[in-house]
């Protein structure tokens, strides 16, 4: 029997007269990796933006884990175990990789209303940051400010601090916009390795990626899901050939 | 580590408290008690200054009515003292709770906006607070009131006499600048930190900022009351004067000319703050005007405050940060 992590009912969100999201119902099997693919402007960054509790749907309803969310604020989500990256890298930039990642690791380990106790004496979290640093490579980099390493070791530490907070499920919007061929396949690599322990939900626009990486696949267009399917289905799919692989793409 | 401080910016705040901690007896060998008054004024308002600095250096949260939180301290002294009850831990615990209650209240509201709402929501609180003491005729409304004795301690602790109160008023100083520093380092000063850099990442780690926010707003309102409670004791009289919101604005630039976000950085910009504008009166009628470009200069070019310059000696010399 599939459990299904996350589950979508009837989620609709519009901007002034843009539909950005159009009737989406979608189902997240736990332990698979879900791709989510569509042309720019698709409305794949809403709606990760309505999963994370970034933005509140029009209507519609968000379960996780059999639990309602949709009235769950963005840090309550993050604490029932929904972690989410940023297709614009969103990281605290004048700390450094390691204090980033410990501040998620913190994140996900109960309240932090401590306020005697240096953090830096803290080396149960040190070792739990510096693991999940080293799972994205970025191990000797650890004591670097943020805002001096480069674009693509930033996207990996916002993958390493979705880690960190040792979620259920994670949330990757485009994790390897940006990056060059060498970074983009170290990416891969790293999501590779996760692949049966973790639920992932994967918005990316490189195909080649989505195809070594994606157990399902559906296609978002005008905020619309025109196709849910596995990868090698959705790959012969007619009407999303047209709508979408037909430009380039495949 | 080692006992000594290497850095310039460390062997400069290690000479100040140097320099702080025997002052009443130098004064006094050298027959001068008005610098201790000086001296002890400049303190109180580095507390404050070190309390608005947790929230605002730290934080983010610029307040513009922290001003308020020192008149509580202070009417927590005034008020019973009127009615002859002179238990300094009454006072003491008075100044806490009320600041604590009115940083809670006023805050949970503040909070909820960001930028300049904030600042200017933060003083529109401050000056509810100004009007109401200036409506209190039983304490004098805006003539004031007279504090006849100090607050009374035990023996060992009393604050009679100009030396006494000086080093109650050392002894909270390094006590809050202590505190401040173990806060920013603990779990709960990351969070507060990190929210002032990028609070959407922070809520999608987890953190309900709002919370942590208003506890850290709180706290560093019990701290400037403790401020206050000193400056009552310290002029024997209290006023709605106090507590303005150019009082307000004052202390900012105390956090701004020490440098945002330092923990030695308001304790020096108060004190310079404070020397500056006692001896450029001395000199000519015409001093708030060259206050004033100077403030304007130090906000313009003054990158980091004093302590900034100071990290920027050491940086030439070695290449740490
Ligand atoms: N805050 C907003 N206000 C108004 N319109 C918005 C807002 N956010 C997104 N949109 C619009 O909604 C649509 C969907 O945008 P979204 O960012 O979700 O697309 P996307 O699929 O992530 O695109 P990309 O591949 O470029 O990242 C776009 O037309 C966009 O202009
Ligand atoms: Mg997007």
């Amino acid at each position: 029997m599939t459990e299904h992590l996350l589950k979508i009912h009837n989620l609709n969100k519009h901007f002034g007269g843009i539909v950005a999201t159009d009737r989406i119902n979608l189902a997240v099997e736990k332990g698979l990796i879900h791709a989510i693919i569509g042309p720019n402007g698709a409305g794949k960054t809403t709606l990760l933006a309505q999963l994370s509790g970034q933005i509140k749907p029009d209507s519609g309803e968000i379960e996780f884990d059999g639990q309602r969310i949709t009235g769950y604020g963005m840090a309550r989500r993050a604490r029932a175990g929904l972690a989410r990256s940023f297709q614009i890298t969103s990281v605290v930039m004048p700390m450094t990789l390691l204090q980033n990642v410990m501040l998620a690791v913190q994140g996900g380990s109960g309240h932090s209303f401590r306020f005697w106790a240096p953090v830096s004496n803290d080396s149960a979290m040190k070792a739990a940051a510096m693991a999940s640093l080293a799972e994205v490579g970025l191990d000797d980099r650890a004591n670097r400010i943020a805002a001096n390493v480069s674009h693509g070791e930033q996207r990996q530490l916002e993958v390493a601090m979705a880690l960190a907070m040792k979620p259920r499920m994670l949330l990757l919007d485009e994790p390897m916009a940006g990056m060059g061929k060498e970074e983009g396949a170290m990416m891969v690599k790293i999501l590779k390795r996760l692949k049966g322990d973790m639920t992932i939900l994967l918005v990316e626009h490189d195909m080649d990626a989505v195809f070594s990486l994606a157990d399902q696949l559906s296609v978002l267009v005008n905020g619309h899901i025109i196709a849910t399917d596995t990868v090698e289905n959705i790959r012969i799919n007619d009407e999303v050939q047209r709508a979408y692989l037909g430009d380039g793409h495949a | 580590m080692t006992w000594f401080p290497q850095s310039i910016s460390g062997r400069v705040y290690a000479a100040i408290l140097l320099i702080l901690a025997p002052a009443p007896f130098v004064f006094e060998w050298i027959n001068q008690p008005f610098y201790l008054d000086l001296l002890s004024r400049a303190l109180i308002l580095a507390i404050a200054v070190v309390s608005l600095n947790l929230i605002l250096g730290f934080g983010g949260m610029i307040s513009l009515g922290h001003a308020a939180y020192i008149g509580i301290g202070a009417y927590a002294v005034g008020i019973p003292s009127y009615y002859d009850y002179y238990n300094g831990w009454l006072h003491l615990a008075l100044a806490l709770s009320v600041s604590a209650s009115f940083a809670l209240i006023t805050g949970a509201i503040s909070l909820r906006t960001k930028g300049v709402y904030f600042i200017m929501i933060t003083m529109a609180f401050s000056q509810m607070a100004y009007f109401t003491f200036l409506s209190l005729e039983e304490y004098g409304a805006d003539d004031g009131l007279v504090i006849y004795s100090r607050s009374e301690f035990p023996q060992w602790l009393t604050m009679d006499g100009g030396t006494s109160l000086y080093y109650w008023i050392f002894a909270l100083l390094l006590l809050s600048l202590f505190f401040t520093h173990r806060l920013v380092h603990s779990r709960f000063g990351r969070v507060i930190v990190g929210s002032k850099f990028n609070e959407q990442r922070m809520q999608a780690l987890g953190f309900n900022t709002y919370r942590y926010r208003l506890v850290c707003y709180v706290i560093s309102a019990m701290i400037c009351s403790l401020a206050g409670m000193l400056l009552g004791n310290f002029t024997g009289f209290i006023s709605p004067d106090m507590i303005g919101w150019a009082r307000s604005g004052e202390l900012i630039f105390m956090v701004i000319i020490g440098g945002a976000g330092t923990f030695f950085g308001p304790l020096v910009g108060t004190i310079v703050y404070i020397l500056l504008e006692e001896f450029l009166s001395l000199i000519t009628v015409y001093w708030h005007l060259i206050f004033g470009i100077m403030l304007v200069a130090l906000v313009l070019f003054g990158k980091g405050g004093i302590h900034g310059w100071l990290s920027r000696l050491d940086r030439k010399g070695a290449g740490h940060d």
